[in-house]
């Protein structure tokens, strides 16, 4: 009867959701004519698949590209190149599936939680309105709200005739997050869905979003510059710099082990939460730099206290290392780099 | 007697047409020389509003006082105009969570430092250069005489921030205040400017009051550290006693509902709720309805800030 119930076609061990090549560059500035302009590099050749059931952290500083990448796999913003598959469809391609049909199974959550939602609208208008464009019966339409807000744990009664002003930050994004739970999605993109809220607000909703990805067997990508949070919630994690996977893998992993100088630089500076082991020294210095004109080869080498010659000529490769992956030039035997394994066998 | 600032019994109301909010209601503390108290609370506590009235940054003509804020021993709410300035620009200095919009746009980062230091130090033109040099090079920004002639739009923000402290400690504060100056910031960079005011707080004996809402920003700075819940200190402790061993209700569910290492699988410990509506002034204790202890006498009367074992103060009927 209910035809927006998405169906699992390729199996447990196909993706979930596959992206392949992913380029997005944004030019910037003037130029006479179109000449001489510059691009930012928001995000460059980015490979990465979602599993069936698993959730994705995806952290790095401002500018890394990683609300671009969320941007991306919704196709809020169509990419210069590259391609993605959902559970074996391609998408946006003469055989695959529509964007529309994209977005009925991948739906997002923003940061700002007042911008995201219409003033003009009722919290109920609000959760209804997809539903009802993607052909929901209005009754059933109505059945639906009361369902989505009892699920993020707002009484219906109470709130479905509320307006966005009328609530707290906290409930205005369960509002946001039963919204996008509204159409049924398979996968939920949450973009520093926590972020602005308040600790004790951030600790109901995630356990909220603990509960709902249970409940309804939900696959999420989850973006934060919160090392703790995304930590607390992921099962693989991918590190992000200017643009580029750096890092990629199981949580204890990239957490309990990691291998890129920028994953542990980025770890080690967050505050200690104790007083007797304050950080003595900022593990690495400066700012990230520009995404226009990225450094050449590797981008992080000009804050990298490892980095060589080679780094500035030979672009690092994402390879395996067991665990995880890592673009780093000291991972690859026999990459030139005074502190990578000098008789290693490049794999043919 | 050695105290550099004296709080007593700080009450801030602003008054809109339609409304009172009673942002700040009966704040105390004290700051010594060389201490950084560390301010802690979550939006709308008051942690913003305390600080500011330090340097009576509010509206004067929507903003209702009582209290009294005495800096080295001189009373800040009677103060005339010109002692104000004398004391927002030499005695006491403030940084700000977005240096973007701090800075003035249309002048260099140079203008802005040497008008500061001509203006209250009396210094002449080449000597305020001179000094706004010194002062890039003490906050380590690279290559400091260009930095001088650099628009804020042209800075990086952890340069920025940076600059701003270097504008800040242009005339020899004994006071800094900071108003979650690195929330803006990227982890890598956030943890380089806290080290730097830790640093430069040494090196210049500054009391510092360091008001942000990351538990663990507070634990990096602070000496002491005060809970801020709905205007009020609810705990007051060391540093030390206040992460081994909060009292305060409030206080244990915001740093047990604070994700850290080691929390995976865990499920949080979320407080209810969440916090009250300002413009109306509680009977009782503010955190009542969100606390799970809460007992009959605690919505009576408002509980005071009492000690609770060795300077340790804390707002609760449990522990008075």
């Amino acid at each position: 009867m209910d035809t927006l119930i998405p169906v699992d076609r390729g199996g447990p061990a196909q993706p979930l959701l596959l992206a392949s090549g992913l380029q997005k560059h944004f030019p910037v500035g003037g130029g006479i004519l179109g000449r001489g302009r510059k691009v930012v590099r928001a995000v460059d050749d980015l490979t990465l698949s979602v599993a069936k059931g698993e959730t994705l952290g995806v952290v790095g500083e401002s500018g890394c590209g990683k609300s671009t990448v969320a941007r991306l796999l919704i196709r809020l913003l169509k990419p210069d190149r590259g391609t993605m598959v959902l559970d074996g469809d391609p998408v946006d391609e003469p055989h695959g599936i529509t964007v529309n049909e994209l977005r009925r199974n991948v739906q997002m959550v923003f940061q700002d939680s007042y911008a995201s939602l219409n003033p003009r609208l009722t919290i109920g208008e609000t959760l209804a309105f997809a539903p009802k464009a993607h052909g929901l019966p209005a009754a059933q339409a109505r059945e639906r709200v009361r369902d989505l807000l009892s699920k993020v744990g707002l009484d219906p009664n109470n709130y479905a005739e509320r307006y966005p002003h009328e609530l707290s930050g906290g409930q205005r994004q369960r509002v946001n997050i039963a919204r996008a739970l509204a159409l049924r999605p398979r996968l939920v993109i949450l973009d520093e869905a926590v972020s602005a809220l308040d600790k004790s607000v951030e600790a109901q909703v995630l356990n909220m979003l603990v509960d709902l990805k249970e409940e309804l067997g939900l696959t999420y990508v989850f973006i934060s510059h919160d090392l703790n949070v995304v930590q607390y919630l992921s099962d693989r994690v991918l590190v992000m710099y200017l643009g580029k996977i750096v890092e990629l893998g199981p949580v204890e992993a990239i957490y309990g082990d990691p291998q890129h100088p920028y994953t542990r630089a980025l770890l080690s500076a967050r505050p200690s939460m104790d007083p007797r082991k304050r950080t003595k020294e900022a593990p690495i210095q400066g700012d990230p730099p520009n995404p226009i004109d990225p450094p050449s080869g590797c981008r992080f080498r000009t804050r990298c206290p490892f980095a060589e010659d080679v780094c500035g000529r030979v672009e690092p490769i994402l390879a395996d290392t067991g665990r995880q992956s890592v673009a780093c030039h000291i991972q690859v035997p026999g990459s030139g780099h005074s502190k990578a394994a000098r008789t290693g066998v490049i794999a043919a | 007697m050695s105290d550099l600032l004296q709080v007593r019994d700080l009450h801030v109301a602003f008054r809109t047409p339609d409304r009172t909010v009673h942002a700040v209601n009966g704040v105390s503390f004290d700051l010594k020389r060389g201490e950084t108290l560390g301010i802690l609370g979550e939006s709308g506590s008051g942690k913003s509003v305390t600080l500011r009235s330090i340097l009576r940054l509010h509206p004067e003509h929507r903003t209702r006082w009582s209290g009294s804020i005495r800096m080295e021993g001189d009373e800040v709410l009677d103060m005339k105009p010109r002692a104000l300035a004398d004391l927002r620009g030499r005695r006491v200095a403030m940084i700000f969570q977005e240096p973007a919009t701090a800075f003035d746009p249309v002048f260099t980062i140079g203008q802005q430092i040497a008008e500061t230091i001509r203006r209250h130090t009396g210094k002449s033109d080449a000597d305020a250069w001179k000094r706004a040099k010194e002062l890039l090079e003490l906050v380590r920004i690279p290559s400091p005489a260009q930095r001088l002639k650099a628009y804020p739009f042209e800075m990086s923000g952890g340069m920025r921030q940076r600059a701003m402290i270097a504008l800040a400690l242009s005339c020899n504060p004994s006071l800094l205040l900071a108003d979650e100056p690195t929330t803006a910031l990227d982890a890598t960079v956030q943890i380089q400017v806290l080290l730097l005011i830790r640093e430069l707080q040494r090196e210049f004996d500054l009391g510092v009051i360091f008001v942000t809402h990351d538990i663990g920003v507070a634990v990096e700075v602070s000496d002491r550290i005060g809970v801020m819940y709905a205007g009020k200190i609810v705990e007051l402790a060391g540093v030390e006693q206040m992460v081994d061993a909060p009292q305060h209700p409030y206080s244990r569910g915001l740093l047990a509902s604070t994700v850290h290492d080691g929390m995976r699988g865990q499920r949080l410990e979320a407080i209810p709720g969440a916090p009250p509506d300002l413009a109306e002034v509680p009977t009782g204790c503010s955190f009542a309805p969100r606390c799970k202890f809460v007992r009959p006498d605690c919505t009576t009367a408002p509980p005071s800030l009492l000690p609770s074992g060795d300077s340790h103060l804390v707002r609760c009927v449990l522990t008075a």
